[in-house]
């Protein structure tokens, strides 16, 4: 598991999939099921989230188990600023990535002093504080969360069509896979997978190890925060939920089934995990202790996720 | 290197314990710019907790080092390689995951002064291609080349070794901190130790923490006797050999 690595295969692989996806709302609307259009959207959100992740876990090496709070304060920031009558994306967005950055850097600031599992334990005590301290104020919806009601503006786009929304989801997530994939390949992306390796000696070589772990905290943080401005837009609801630390373990399943470390494991991850909740929710309930077999198979035999399965993933021989 | 030596380190009554355990009890030592400086001393002398203290992996907890006429004693392990001390690790410590060659790289890219930050997130390393060519030359110093594409992990003891030395000299160090290159090595790879860094010593000053006495005795230009966690002797290799005192607190013993 060296440092990653894209091949021209992979590359092909990713634009082919990006055409599909671009076909995705004629598809839906040929079979009549354009309730899919709007669902596809959370699904692709909920993979840039997880990417997100895999840049702070997979790359970086730093288990964070407190993600949600990003993700849950760039949703809160659109509902807020839409109460308050603030509706363009061109603001909004910008402001709930850079509110969830600055979480990211108080967080991350405090938490990077420590390792291993306190460091779990201390993202995982700080996100928790934040959503109880999200759910005792009644003057944002406490527990039952804040309703957008009317989708964000953005130029001459109208994103209340389903469709519309689907491009520009679509679109943020291509460009933030693309980013990831030259920040993969970058100096910077060489010496936090280093990090990663061998903390110690990159110490020894004279790295800085710190600032750069927390700048990727904050760079994973701050696309959290765009992910949960998205969703927001696309559920019309900033639920506490959202906050909370099973959703900094879904987003965690996401890049463990997807594959930790590989710049498209999130998507994969999101992808596969929120299919089988769609569907598999209609033939049992219990449908996750289905989930609980995979996941048990894939640490076992497969450590890299499914992208590592078919070689996407970090080159591990 | 100019014929007028000049101080390059300068330790100082440096005292460090853990608990009730004087690892280092006052220890002073002074290298001259250029020399190769060995510290020998029976196990549990201090030698290893000196490197840490230099290196800054461990605070000292009184006395004070000054480097290159900086003062080290709050300066972080990064801050003291960037002025230009160095270390390798005893117990081998590398990437052992990644290829050989990316190792060295991620060596060679950690010189600020040379190649400008690492906070550079879109431009592909690979364009950076002089950080590249430099790891192959230093792979060729340390007589890796033909093993640059292997994993760290599938090199064998003394491969393993020689790329310690290797990464330790892509952050070009006016101060090496070697402590012990030759643990754990056959006869054969010590041999091969013992030329790399007699090769090594025309460019860089050495602190040399080394059991092999041959090896000491062949490369040091002087040579400081840690005992205790204090120095007890500190000369030129001869004056060593013949100190009473190292003889009976340390040579005697192995003799």
């Amino acid at each position: 598991m060296g440092l990653y690595a894209s091949s021209p295969r992979r590359r092909v692989a990713a634009a082919i999939t990006l055409l599909a996806l671009l076909a995705l709302p004629w598809l839906m609307q040929t079979l009549d099921q354009g309730f899919y259009v709007s669902f596809a959207s959370r699904v692709l959100i909920f993979a840039l989230a997880a990417t997100s992740l895999n840049l702070v876990i997979g790359f970086g090496g730093m288990i964070s188990f407190g993600h949600a709070a990003f993700f849950g304060a760039g949703a809160y920031t659109v509902a807020i600023l839409a109460e308050g009558g603030v509706h363009s994306a061109a603001l909004a967005w910008p402001l709930a990535l850079a509110v969830a950055a600055l979480l990211a850097l108080l967080i991350g600031a405090i938490s990077l002093r420590t390792r291993g599992v306190y460091f779990i334990m201390i993202t995982l005590a700080f996100a928790q504080m934040v959503f109880y301290l999200i759910v005792s104020l009644k003057s944002w919806g406490g527990d039952d969360g804040l309703l957008l009601l009317r989708r964000s503006t953005f130029g001459s786009l109208d994103l209340k069509d389903d469709t519309t929304f689907y491009f520009v989801v679509l679109a943020t997530l291509a460009l933030v896979l693309l980013a990831l994939d030259r920040l993969a390949h970058s100096r910077f992306g060489r010496v936090i997978q280093s990090i990663r390796e061998n903390e110690t000696r990159m110490e020894a070589l004279g790295y800085p190890v710190f600032s750069y772990k927390l700048v990727c905290f904050v760079i994973g943080g701050a696309l959290a925060g765009l992910a949960g401005a998205l969703l927001v837009n696309q559920s019309g609801l900033a639920s506490p939920n959202l906050l909370h630390w099973m959703q900094s373990g879904t987003l965690m399943v996401m890049i463990v089934i997807g594959g930790v470390g590989s710049v498209f494991g999130g998507v994969v991850g999101a992808v596969l995990l929120l299919l089988c909740e769609e569907f598999f929710v209609e033939i049992s309930p219990h449908w996750q202790i289905g989930l609980g077999l995979v996941l048990l198979a894939v640490v076992l035999w497969a450590p890299l996720g499914i992208a590592g399965l078919f070689g996407w993933g970090r080159s591990r021989e | 290197m100019s014929e007028r030596r000049t101080t390059l380190l300068e330790v100082r009554d440096v005292s460090k314990h853990f608990g009730g355990i004087y690892a280092l009890n006052e220890a002073s030592l002074v290298l001259e710019s250029g020399e190769v400086h060995a510290l020998i001393g029976p196990n549990g002398a201090g030698k290893t907790t000196l490197i840490h203290v230099l290196s800054g992996a461990l605070p000292a907890d009184a006395g004070q080092v000054i480097f290159d006429g900086n003062d080290l004693a709050r300066r972080a392990m990064h801050e003291r390689v960037a002025l230009g001390l160095a270390r390798s690790y005893q117990i081998t410590n590398l990437f052992s995951r990644l290829k050989v060659l990316d190792n060295v790289t991620m060596a060679v890219q950690s010189r600020v002064r040379d190649w400008g930050s690492s906070f550079s997130f879109w431009k592909p390393f690979s364009l950076d291609s002089a950080i590249v060519d430099e790891a192959h030359d230093l792979l060729a110093q340390v007589s890796l080349t033909g093993l640059a594409g292997r994993r760290a992990s599938q090199l064998s003891h003394g491969e393993q070794r020689c790329l310690e030395v290797a990464l330790v000299l892509a952050t070009k160090p006016k101060l090496l901190l070697l402590d012990e290159p030759m643990a754990g090595m056959g006869p054969e790879e010590s041999v091969r130790m013992v030329e790399l860094i007699e090769h090594l010593a025309r460019r860089v000053t050495m602190l040399l923490v080394e059991h092999d006495m041959d090896a000491v005795f062949r490369l040091a230009d002087r040579i400081s006797v840690l005992v205790g966690g204090r120095v007890i002797a500190s000369g030129e290799p001869a004056v060593i050999r013949a100190d009473h005192e190292v003889r009976r607190a340390y040579l005697g013993d192995a003799e």
